[in-house]
């Protein structure tokens, strides 16, 4: 369909619209592809800064490297979010805490490691801290820094959106047929 | 100034001061353990010393007594320093608490026992308070492995 | 049968408002918190017993991560504990003192922009917390360059500084104090005369002078409540004593004044930093003590006693002389001491540092007795605390 655009003040002759960019807007795809692709281009983390790592998370997400342009969206509430960026060191006092909290978080749900002290235990190899939370919880992706620059968190992000959308059967899980396949 | 504060101390508490060092311009005061209440009140009413910066607890293992419970003063009006130490032994590891004198004292004497195990007699709440509740063992001791006692000891070279 | 009127809650250690990992039990009698029993210690890393296994060098970068939005600060805290240790304070050049302070001003204002930031993002203001990390993107800026590092900068060493600053440092520092009072006048007009702003603060968290000096309190929140005291004035170091500053202080001792107190603290730092661009000169950055300073760069690379020098100091270390001494510092939340015995080793025997939010936590409880729930966050908030610090 064709449209005339009546010149404004601003144009010197009516102009012409294609309208039928798309073909008849049909586009294909398959279900799984939908779905993996609304999980990760709207992933919400909860607010879980332990240490300095949050810091630069927090720093992440204000103005200069903005995480909002991802569709990322802090949420307190392990029940309303779907990642959880353990950013900062992990002590045995907490474990139980944050154990609690990841049961709490409803599936699917995802864990991002920032820094060098939930990898690993960074630089504190002592009798408090556990030496990486993959001690304790199924981590997805690992961010190395001390702490890791924003650019860093960023990418960790955009590499657990790929890891999401390499997931197989989501849309089966999703409807209750079968489990997620992790790509 | 500090010199005639611990000139001073020495005169009212003969028995209980128990060696005065001077190091890089402070003054170290240390004092029998049984005594400490009584020095810190008179510190704090007599001579001005009414803010307790510090207080905690030193390992000296292999020497006897054991532990040193360590009380950095500071004198608001006059800005000058003080340090008082008293000695505690580990078997009778417990010393009066200085709460009563100044507040502040509560939480590092919580610390003091967490970390060292040294009983604050009198204390209004000792619990642990940095290590879980229920965690045994005291961490900063001398003799409690780094890397905690149920994991291997670090390897490598640390320094 | 006793019936019971207060509800407990707990404010738990995941929470937005918490600053960090600290739990609250609150007992509650309706809206009002009848009882606050704080509880920390989820951070605690082991910072002081892996001091002692380390050389006085190494043990260095655990510092940065102590009060962690104020690295700068807290390296200077231990880097001068050690310089007292050792009996080199005198010999410091003055060029290493004047970026000593620079940096530590910038620190300070660095500090108080994250505080202001989260201070006002718990009690609604969001536009507050944007503007202040773009102010704050802009010491990182400044950290990068001089250190590498946008936050734990492990700049300062024993003898001096690490390297001296690069080129075009100081057009930097300069546009950014320039600017800065600019942004301060902004945050002043969304919040000073605010009227939601004045009721969440004005009259929240009360404390006299005498229960602050008695808890142990330290810093701005000290000065709010009328107490004149400043280490940076009455027990100077690093060459504070040749700066002009004033010292803020303020009457009414609650959450408003300390919110003022600290925003012109920050206009001080601005001048602070200004005098130090004025006296910059050139001149060395490390003390002359070739026991305890590595050797520069050029020297190790192109001769051998450099080179074996450089190693003997990486590997051994030095030794100061057996003895303890105290190093307070006056850092941006209140005053950082160092506590540090010798026993004649290249290890620190005990390094016991006196954290100032860990202190002023402790009046937390008798703050919050009476006020609503809604101001226990307006009251952790003024309190600035930091948990790395606290359970270090």
């Amino acid at each position: 369909m064709v449209v005339e655009q009546q010149g404004g003040a601003n144009t010197a002759a009516p102009q012409q619209i294609d309208t039928n960019v798309l073909g008849d807007n049909i586009i294909t795809a398959s279900l799984d592809k939908i779905v993996n692709w609304s999980r990760s281009r709207s992933m919400w983390p909860m607010t879980f800064g332990l240490a300095c790592c949050a810091i630069e998370m927090m720093a992440t997400g204000a103005a200069r490297y903005d995480l909002d342009r991802f569709g990322v969206l802090f949420r307190a509430s392990p029940r309303q979010a779907d990642v959880m960026i353990i950013a900062g060191t992990v002590t045995y006092k907490m474990l139980p805490v944050i154990q609690v909290l990841y049961e709490q978080m409803p599936e699917p749900k995802y864990v991002v490691a920032m820094g060098a002290c939930a990898s690993s235990g960074g630089i504190f190899d002592t009798y408090s801290v556990v030496q990486g939370i993959d001690e304790a919880l199924p981590v997805d992706v690992y961010i190395p820094g001390c702490p890791p620059r924003p650019e860093g968190l960023l990418y960790a992000l955009i590499q657990l959106q790929e890891k999401i959308m390499r997931e197989k059967n989501s849309f089966g899980a999703a409807i209750g047929v079968g489990e997620v396949v992790p790509g | 100034m500090s010199q005639a504060v611990v000139a001073k101390l020495k005169q009212e508490f003969p028995a209980a001061v128990v060696g005065i060092v001077e190091h890089r311009g402070e003054i170290t005061v240390t004092v029998n353990k049984d005594d400490i209440v009584a020095v810190c009140t008179y510190l704090k009413d007599s001579a001005g010393y009414n803010f307790l910066c510090d207080l905690c607890g030193v390992d000296y293992l292999g020497t006897e007594p054991r532990f040193m419970v360590v009380y950095n003063l500071y004198n608001i009006e006059s800005k000058e320093r003080l340090r008082v130490k008293a000695a505690v032994s580990e078997d009778d590891c417990c010393i009066d608490t200085v709460s009563g004198v100044w507040s502040t004292a509560n939480w590092p004497e919580r610390e003091c026992w967490d970390m060292f195990g040294i009983v604050f007699n009198d204390h209004p709440d000792l619990r642990r308070i940095l290590m879980p509740a229920d965690w045994e063992g005291y961490p900063l001791r001398k003799d409690y492995p780094l890397q905690g006692p149920d994991r291997e000891p670090y390897q490598g070279r640390l320094s | 049968m006793a019936t019971k009127k207060t509800m407990t809650i707990n404010m738990g250690p995941q929470h937005p408002s918490t600053h960090g990992v600290l739990q609250l039990v609150l007992e509650l009698d309706g809206e009002t918190v009848v009882k606050a029993v704080p509880h920390v210690g989820f951070l605690h890393r082991g910072v002081e017993k892996l001091a002692e296994n380390r050389s006085y060098h190494r043990a260095l970068p655990l510092t940065d991560r102590l009060d962690y939005l104020a690295p700068m600060s807290n390296n200077l805290g231990y880097v001068l504990a050690v310089e007292k240790l050792l009996g080199i304070t005198d010999e410091i050049p003055q060029r290493a003192k004047v970026v000593r302070v620079m940096m530590t001003e910038i620190t300070r204002i660095k500090s108080h922009l994250v505080w202001l930031a989260t201070h006002a993002l718990d009690i609604g203001a969001m536009t507050v917390f944007l503007y202040c990390f773009r102010e704050r993107e802009l010491i990182m800026d400044m950290y990068e360059k001089i250190s590498g590092a946008r936050m734990t900068s492990n700049y300062f060493r024993v003898g001096g500084l690490s390297e001296d600053l690069p080129a075009g440092f100081e057009q930097d520092v300069k546009a950014f104090i320039d600017a800065m009072p600019g942004h301060l006048e902004t945050y002043e007009g969304l919040l000073t005369g605010n009227k939601i702003w004045q009721k969440r603060t004005r009259n929240i968290g009360y404390i006299s002078a005498e229960d602050a000096i008695d808890i142990g309190l330290t810093g701005p929140a000290l000065r709010a409540s009328g107490v004149d005291w400043d280490l940076r004035r009455d027990n100077p170091y690093s060459g504070y004593e040749e700066y002009d500053f004033k010292v803020i202080t303020r009457e009414g001792g609650d959450t408003f004044d300390r919110y003022t107190a600290r925003l012109d603290e920050m206009r001080e730092s601005c001048k602070i930093i200004q005098q130090c661009l004025d006296k910059l000169e050139d001149g060395p950055i490390l003390a002359d003590t070739p026991a305890v300073c590595l050797p520069p760069k050029k020297d190790v690379l192109n001769s051998i006693e450099g080179l074996i020098h450089h190693f003997k100091i990486v590997t051994d270390g030095f030794k100061p002389e057996p003895g303890e001494i105290y190093q307070g510092i006056e850092a941006p939340k209140g005053e950082l001491g160092f506590y540090m015995v010798s026993d004649g080793s290249a290890n620190p025997y005990r390094m016991k540092i006196r954290p100032p939010s860990f202190v002023n936590l402790q009046a937390l409880p008798q703050m919050i007795e009476g006020t609503m729930i809604a101001d226990v966050v307006a009251l952790i908030g003024t309190l600035d605390i930091v948990l790395g610090e606290i359970d270090r």
